[in-house]
């Protein structure tokens, strides 16, 4: 690690002004920012922890009846609070990680950060969330916008992640052996406005929505329906853990799991 | 009725409870007063020109003690190698300089190129950043049979070519050998690669070097297995300090598995910095580091031929390897391929005729050396999978193959010049045959599909060649070094006992292992004797610990010291009895004089010992304290056979152990949880290498798995109850204890069993396939399926 100052505010408005200040950098969870600040490969002037906002905190439903997050929740406060209300999310938290992951990563940071592997953009995307932040409030189809990459603007934070609660849902995941991020998952909702399918681990784009299962899942909402239909694996993420076509084959295996998992 | 203490109980480690309490005591728990810290500036490329260090801007940094390059150590000597091979025409292998701080070049990624000791960690992080490097960059050779081509990029300019050694064993069986193959009745061919793996103890290395000016001694504590071993290379080779003026101390060292056993380089560095800084200088490694700086193990590439006759005896094997030496030979890199693999080749069968090849090549990548089984479990996964495969070809059963051409006779010369003293093959598959419930497996697979899943069952037997070894053997074979151990034992006037020992213990539970055979031998209470270890200073010149050798070498070695302690000991008590020597009977901890009831308990002894005023000072010394080194006349070999069941999912090609079950032959056996343990630690990082593990490099010679997030070690999830049996014993017949060890068996024995269960289980759903390599991941599964 570098040298940096800490900052601890309490209220959203407090943490807004702190990142204002030169080469800030907001951390919730830390779960990824702080590996990579001990392997020195960021160098903020200024950490702002978001640890310490309450405001920010807790899971509750609103008058919509959409299941509301703070930003700063942990995965453990979502997979104990959220299982009343929406299983399919509490169980998709429930499986992030570690219990040392989950009792310090957060949904605003694991969000903010847009790995392209893991879990929480799945549930969003798949789930048509809305991505709250200190300005404004921002549709899932609108904010995952490639691998690492957001619509957040700079010192922009997640106060808020709002779900509608779909009729039935489901995240089905596969475990890259080393990481344990999933080495693809679907998140699978079914609404009344229709299916989505959102997949994360697969590409090189990040979580995006398969779009011809979920029109063959909305006509026909059973894992049978989804047969013979494929990825282009042109995009897909290629490691030592799979290729594309590995893992375009898995997007459809997983989608399938969950599909059968709900039916 | 299990007993409560001595040989053959399962007593407690009485070392777990300071390490589960947080109270070991390891190397970095060492911070001595004035310490210094060191940070290494690495190569981050594979293979370059080092055209400068510049170190200018660093040297003015907050903190910064004293930075070192590659010329502060022009006068001291490079590391040193520990094994020369000489090849198949009788010349040594091309042996490369290896220095502490990269000179000239650098050769992989992780190569130490300066050094910045300073005040704190973080001052020295700092200031290497400063440093600036000019580095030509230079194409890398990764791939083995790539740098042995003409014209591949040259690691060492100064070697004719990246062939360390080509090695042929036994050479003069070639032409018989190959006549064999043309009169086989059915041959069997399989390539395949032994993946290279990152050992991964869960300690990494740490080295602090202390230096007294008062006297001109040098300290320095190390992670090592062999502390002995790091003083006499370091001392005679790299820094010339005699030995009376080094002490190296190895204290709790959590997990070694082999690539503790090497002499690194900041071990020496920090030596030598010491001194020159007057200061002491501590080093611990990142977990990152280790990645890059830690031996590696295994990476072999090998084809393998097994011929047999119309009635399927085995009649000859061929084996083509390529051994992946990394950059530089680390202490005993060369030794593995060949005296610990090549003289394995025979495993458990009677094939007359043998003739191994094995090519060891530099590449630029870290260097590879012993890692847990060492050359035996590549031997023993070549060789399993081969019969496998042969019994496939052959539509046999590939239990019935192994029994016809098991070895049944002991002792037995191999055609690969070991003899193999005892044994029994039958026993431990038959042991292994109801303990893996063949009869239920149909059935059981027959679940599995109902899943929607396949299932396999794969079997293998193993041999290895363990208690390392005899000296005078292992010097003809080019052992730079004796393999001898040492013990001495020291009674105390009241009666305890002090053993001190030349083998190490870094996770073995020697503490309690090596105080019940004392404690049988003299018959009282375990908790009387006290072992150490570690420490040059404490314990006459030893080997250390590698090779499963701690039990049948270091073990011995007590056992001759403390049938000393008890023969004078009688002559002590027969004073005392006022009774003939040939009369005294040790038995429970008192001699009494055969035949009557006059007896005198052994603390009457001991203290006389020392407090000799009734004493026969005319005959004998005072004092009780013994030494014996001992030097083993042959191998140990211990064998087995284990079983892996399988679950496969079709559809991801992910891979789950159901079952499995091992049947070892250890000889006799001191504490039976702890060879328990052992088996059950060798099996998770057999199955480790099988299912997950794979140190992976680019074409550039970047590591790709250089973190726990693309290196996958086994975790407790992935791995079965395991179904473990020793009941079968053949003891040893030529150390005193009739032991074989049994630190390596888990790893060498696992791999196969595994694959072969894969691979049945992929055949079972009609698809043939003929060889994965491992590790075998889903990626691997669902490719070979859909190939």
């Amino acid at each position: 690690m570098y040298n940096f100052d800490v900052e601890r505010p309490s209220t959203i408005a407090d943490a807004v002004k702190a990142l204002g200040r030169e080469e800030a950098q907001p951390m919730s969870g830390g779960q990824t920012l702080i590996p990579t600040l001990k392997a020195r490969l960021a160098a903020p002037s200024v950490l702002v922890s978001l640890g310490g906002i309450d405001e920010m905190k807790g899971v509750c439903l609103d008058d919509a009846g959409r299941l509301c997050i703070g930003g700063a929740t942990t995965h453990a406060t979502v997979a104990a609070e959220a299982a009343a209300h929406y299983p399919a999310l509490a169980s998709l938290a429930a499986r992030i990680g570690d219990p040392a992951v989950r009792n310090r990563g957060t949904i605003g940071g694991s969000l903010a950060n847009n790995d392209p592997s893991a879990c929480y953009p799945a549930g969003a995307l798949g789930s048509g969330a809305t991505i709250v932040t200190n300005t404004r409030e921002i549709a899932a189809d609108d904010y995952f916008q490639g691998m690492f990459d957001t619509a957040l603007e700079e010192g922009e934070i997640v106060t808020e992640v709002k779900f509608p609660i779909p009729t039935a849902a489901h995240y089905e995941k596969i475990l890259q052996p080393a990481s344990r991020f999933p080495l693809v998952a679907a998140f699978v909702a079914r609404t009344a406005d229709g299916v989505r399918v959102a997949i994360t681990g697969a590409s090189n784009n990040g979580v995006f929505r398969w779009s011809e299962a979920e029109a063959a899942l909305g006509a026909n909402f059973a894992a049978d329906a989804l047969a013979g239909m494929s990825l282009d694996d042109t995009d897909m993420i290629s490691d030592l853990h799979g290729t594309g076509a590995y893992r375009a084959h898995l997007c459809a295996v997983m989608t399938k799991r969950a599909v059968a998992a709900i039916a | 009725m299990p007993k409560d203490g001595g040989i053959g109980a399962s007593s407690k480690r009485r070392e777990d409870v300071r390490f589960l309490t947080g109270n070991g005591k390891y190397t970095d728990d060492i911070n001595l007063r004035g310490q210094a810290y060191v940070h290494f500036l690495r190569s981050d490329i594979a293979h370059g020109i080092l055209k400068s260090v510049d170190t200018s801007a660093a040297e003015g940094m907050p903190g910064v003690v004293k930075i070192f390059t590659g010329a502060d150590f022009e006068a001291v000597g490079g590391m040193p190698c520990g094994w020369q091979v000489t090849d198949k025409h009788g010349q040594p292998m091309q042996e490369p300089g290896h220095p502490v701080l990269a000179r000239g070049k650098v050769r992989h990624v992780g190569e130490p190129i300066a050094a910045v000791v300073a005040e704190t960690l973080a001052e020295a992080r700092d200031a290497a950043e400063a440093i600036v490097l000019d580095i030509e960059h230079l194409p890398a050779v990764v791939d083995m049979k790539e740098a042995v081509k003409d014209g591949a990029p040259k690691v060492h300019d100064d070697l004719t070519s990246n062939l360390c050694y080509d090695w042929g064993f036994v050479e003069e069986n070639k032409g018989a050998v190959d006549e064999a193959f043309k009169n086989a009745a059915h041959v069997t061919t399989l390539e395949l690669t032994n993946n290279r793996l990152v050992a991964n103890p869960m300690e990494p290395r740490v080295a602090v070097g202390d230096y007294d000016r008062s006297g001109g001694d040098h300290t320095l504590y190390t992670t090592s297995q062999n502390p002995h071993v790091i003083r006499l290379l370091m001392g005679a080779f790299v820094l010339g300090i005699p030995e009376h003026k080094l002490r190296v101390v190895a204290p709790d060292v959590g997990g070694g598995f082999g690539t503790k056993i090497f002499h690194y380089q900041e071990e020496a560095f920090c030596t030598f910095a010491a001194k020159a800084c007057n200061r002491p200088v501590k080093w611990t490694s990142t977990r990152s580091e280790a990645f890059i700086s830690d031996a590696h193990g295994r990476d072999h590439v090998t084809k393998i031929e097994l011929a047999l006759d119309a009635d399927n005896n085995f009649t000859a094997l061929r084996t083509d390897t390529y051994a992946n030496m990394g950059a530089y030979l680390s202490t005993f890199a060369p030794s593995v391929p060949t005296w610990l693999h090549g003289t394995l080749m025979a495993g458990n069968y009677k094939t007359p005729l043998i003739y191994v090849n094995v090519k060891a090549v530099f590449t630029n990548t870290v260097p590879v050396d012993a890692y847990r089984g060492a050359g035996r479990p590549e031997a023993t996964y070549q060789l399993e999978r081969l019969i496998d495969m042969a019994a496939h070809e052959l539509g046999v059963d590939p239990i019935a193959l192994r029994r016809q051409n098991f070895i049944t006779e002991f002792p037995y010369a191999t055609p690969v010049a070991v003899e193999y003293d005892t044994g029994d093959y039958i026993a431990t598959m038959d042991k292994l045959e109801e303990m893996a419930d063949i009869a239920g497996f149909a059935a059981r697979r027959k679940a599995s599909e109902a899943k929607g899943k396949l299932r396999g069952f794969g079997v293998n037997c193993y041999i290895e060649a363990c208690g390392i070894a005899p000296s005078n053997l292992v010097g003809q074979l080019g052992a730079r070094a004796g393999l001898y151990e040492s013990a001495t034992v020291r009674v105390n006037a009241t009666g305890g006992l002090v053993v001190m020992t030349g083998s190490h213990s870094h996770g073995q539970g020697h503490e309690t292992s090596f105080a019940q055979v004392v404690a049988e031998m003299i018959g009282i209470d375990e908790n009387m004797i006290e072992i150490v270890h570690g420490d040059t200073a404490r314990t006459p010149m030893g080997m250390g610990t590698y090779g499963s050798r701690s039990i049948a070498v270091g073990g011995s070695a007590m056992v001759r010291a403390t049938e000393k302690i008890i023969a004078k000991a009688k002559k002590i008590a027969s004073h005392l009895l006022e009774a003939s020597e040939g009369d005294i009977e040790l038995k429970d901890g008192a001699f009494s004089v055969a035949g009557t009831d006059k007896s005198v308990a052994w603390g009457e002894v001991t203290l006389a010992a020392y407090v000799p005023h009734n004493y026969p000072l005319e005959d004998i010394e005072p004092g009780l304290e013994e030494t014996a080194f001992y030097d083993p006349s042959n191998f140990t070999y211990p064998s087995g056979a284990y079983a892996c069941e399988v679950e496969l999912d079709p559809e991801t090609g992910q891979v789950t152990i159901e079952r499995f079950s091992a049947a070892d032959d250890f000889g006799n056996i001191i504490n039976p949880m702890i060879v328990t343990g052992q088996v059950h630690g060798g099996l998770a990082q057999g199955i480790g290498q099988a299912l997950l593990e794979n140190c992976a490099y680019d074409s550039d010679g970047q590591l790709l798995s250089a973190s726990y997030m693309d290196y996958a070690m086994p975790r407790a999830v992935d791995l079965p109850f395991y179904d473990v049996d020793h009941s079968c014993q053949t003891p040893c017949t030529h150390n005193p204890l009739g032991v074989k060890g049994c630190g390596e068996a888990g790893a060498i024995g696992s791999p196969p069993a595994v694959v072969n269960a894969v691979i049945d289980a992929m055949r079972s759903g009609g698809k043939d396939v003929k060889h994965i390599d491992m590790p075998v991941s889903p990626s691997r599964v669902w490719a070979a399926m859909n190939g």
